[in-house]
């Protein structure tokens, strides 16, 4: 195997988009996503079989582009490498099945790899606009936020050393946009809705509750309390169903702007806290953002106020790599193949909770 | 011709068939349990491949059950099918799962004119078909495949794990009381139907059920 600059081809299934990447070692060279999104409109959030349907489908065409867009042939690739967790389980089975029927097939070495760890993977790859070899700096925080997942990492090393910070313990953020959306009616995904009809509301009318700030969850620096650098998202949920019907109740005109406007806050205000919390207390001084939600303005306005007050950079890479994608799930088995990770075999099962402290399966 | 087979609507399980092999077997395998495809069905391919010397290359065509099946174990077969055709450039045709079944016991002694093959459908439901026997000849699909109550089939003999769980209500053949579809029958019936040059389904899952999901209704609006 080519372990200075190894083709891969990477899959990913873990949610809704079906994608196929290929990298050769930092330079991406296709990355072909499907997405089954609009068929999960008319439900206002993911459904796991739709989604799994779709991969079944679209995981072939989605494969046979990605390799037309790189120009590579599967002969040439040195290594495959695969989302095995965390993600919806039927969603990542197709995705598993598909990538170890290719190792079969073509006989090249699979990696089993972890989707959060992926997403920091794609900070890797060279820069689009210059070309430019790009490092990832010690010590490094990433903050990921989308409709699956909200966590804050340390990297210290990405192929062998990952620390999970903080979580939500309940719904992801993007979940959260999608509830609210759906109850203020703004439609499906909630994330651009709101985001957008939120700039003309005033973010003050109403205050939101933060999740998980109070002084018993929050302790000390030298006590941290129990969810010092978590999240919850479900009581926010919750208060603005209320007061959406408070104000129905008052037979008013709900004020769906200022609504938006001031939940958005309060999930941008309590994440971005909390993140800059966790990397100044880890003396990290680099964050990358990560997730789709990384495409939510106020999101990265205040996230990168707050990180430059504290001193931190925020690095935030171009959105359609953000997103899931096998592009990142390639750029993570570049870094494998080239630190000299051993290959997971055809043996492993896909992991819908696996831990971020798994960053490639052993064999 | 040489034909890989493979089926995972219940068990998971694969076939080496070629008309030119003693019974049309060169190799085949199958798991016990309906719930670890993904892990199982790659590596139980491969080691069957490389016993009996056999290469994508050496293949003329795949054959995958489409179900009916429970969706994920389903899919993990035809993920795998699909890709393998893909990758190989080889055809893959479809097969009803159930045609396994019916294959098994019209080989058997205990096949009948007209008979039911049953299959565990989960949530108290069974997935069959009802299949005709003329001697000598391939069992023919008459109706199905469905999915419904053990209660509402047709009282014929019914064969297959899904009788078996139902022995109550339906006419189980005991010895086929715990039997799935398995690759070995399903590849040898395409064989037979190939060479008759009868054309075989596409690769497209029969699921029979659509997704629960629920189209969520209006907000309650607070009065
Ligand atoms: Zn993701």
């Amino acid at each position: 195997m080519n372990r200075t600059q190894p083709l891969v081809l990477g899959i990913e299934s873990s949610c809704d988009e079906t994608g196929v990447g290929v990298v050769r070692g930092t330079t991406l060279l296709a990355n072909t996503v499907s997405s089954s999104m609009d068929e999960h409109v008319r439900f206002g959030g993911v459904i796991p079989e739709i989604a799994s349907r779709a991969h079944l489908d679209a995981f072939v065409p989605t494969l046979e582009k990605a390799l037309a867009d790189a120009d590579v042939r599967l002969a040439d690739v040195d290594a495959i490498a695969v989302t095995s967790g965390p993600g919806l389980a039927g969603a990542l089975m197709v995705g598993v099945c598909a990538a170890k029927a290719l190792a079969v097939a073509t006989g090249k070495p699979l990696y089993a790899i972890n989707h959060l760890v992926a997403h920091v993977g794609v900070g890797l790859l060279d820069d689009r606009a210059t070309g430019r070899t790009q490092d990832l700096p010690a010590n490094l925080g990433a903050l990921l936020v989308s409709g699956g997942h909200t966590e804050i990492l340390r990297i210290n090393g990405i192929t062998s050393d990952v620390e999970l910070l903080g979580a939500t313990i309940d719904d992801a953020a993007g979940e959260a946009y999608d509830k609210v959306a759906r109850i203020l009616g703004l439609g499906y995904p909630g994330g651009p809705a709101i985001d957008k009809v939120a700039r003309n509301g005033n973010p003050k009318a109403i205050r939101f509750p933060r999740g998980l700030s109070q002084p018993k969850y929050m302790g000390t620096a030298d006590q941290p309390g129990p969810h010092r650098y978590d999240w919850s998202f479900s009581g926010l949920k919750t208060a603005v169903a209320r007061c959406v019907e408070q104000f129905e109740a008052r037979g008013e005109e709900i004020p769906v702007a200022d609504i938006a406007a001031a939940f958005q806050e309060a999930v941008v205000d309590v994440i971005s806290s909390k993140a800059v919390l966790a990397c100044r207390e880890h003396g990290i001084k680099d964050v990358l953002l990560g997730g789709g939600v990384a495409a939510n303005s106020r999101l990265r306005e205040l996230t990168g106020q707050r990180c430059a007050s504290a001193g931190i950079r925020l690095h935030v890479p171009p959105l359609d790599l953000c997103t899931d994608n096998g592009a990142m799930v390639a750029a993570l088995g570049a870094q494998l193949v080239m630190a000299g990770v051993e290959p997971s075999g055809i043996g492993f099962a896909p992991d819908s909770s696996l831990p971020v402290t798994s960053v490639s399966l052993p064999a | 011709m040489m034909i890989l087979a493979i089926d995972t609507s219940a068990v998971a399980s694969a076939a080496l068939v070629s008309d030119d092999a003693p019974e049309s077997v060169l190799a085949s395998f199958a798991t016990a349990d309906t719930r670890s495809h993904a892990e199982v069905l790659a590596p139980g391919i491969h080691a069957m491949l490389s016993e009996a010397g056999v290469s994508g290359a050496d293949l003329d065509a795949l054959v995958v059950g489409v179900g009916p099946g429970p969706f994920t174990g389903l899919r993990s077969g035809i993920a795998t099918a699909r890709t393998l055709s893909f990758v190989w450039g080889k055809p893959l045709h479809g097969l009803m799962s159930l045609d396994a079944v019916a294959l098994e016991v019209a080989e058997s002694t205990a096949a009948v004119p007209e008979f039911l093959v049953v299959t565990d459908a989960r949530r108290k439901e069974v997935y069959w078909a009802r299949y005709s026997l003329a001697d000598g000849q391939l069992p023919l699909l008459q109706d199905g495949p469905h999915v419904s109550v053990a209660a509402d089939l047709p009282e014929l003999p019914a064969f297959g794990a899904g009788a078996g769980l139902y022995g109550d209500i339906l006419d189980a053949h005991p010895e086929f009381a715990a039997e799935q579809p398995d690759a070995l029958y399903l590849g040898q019936f395409a064989l037979a139907r190939l060479a008759s040059g009868e054309a075989l389904l596409d690769s497209t899952p029969l699921y029979l059920r659509e997704s629960d999901a629920q189209v969520p209704g209006p907000r309650k609006r607070a009065l």
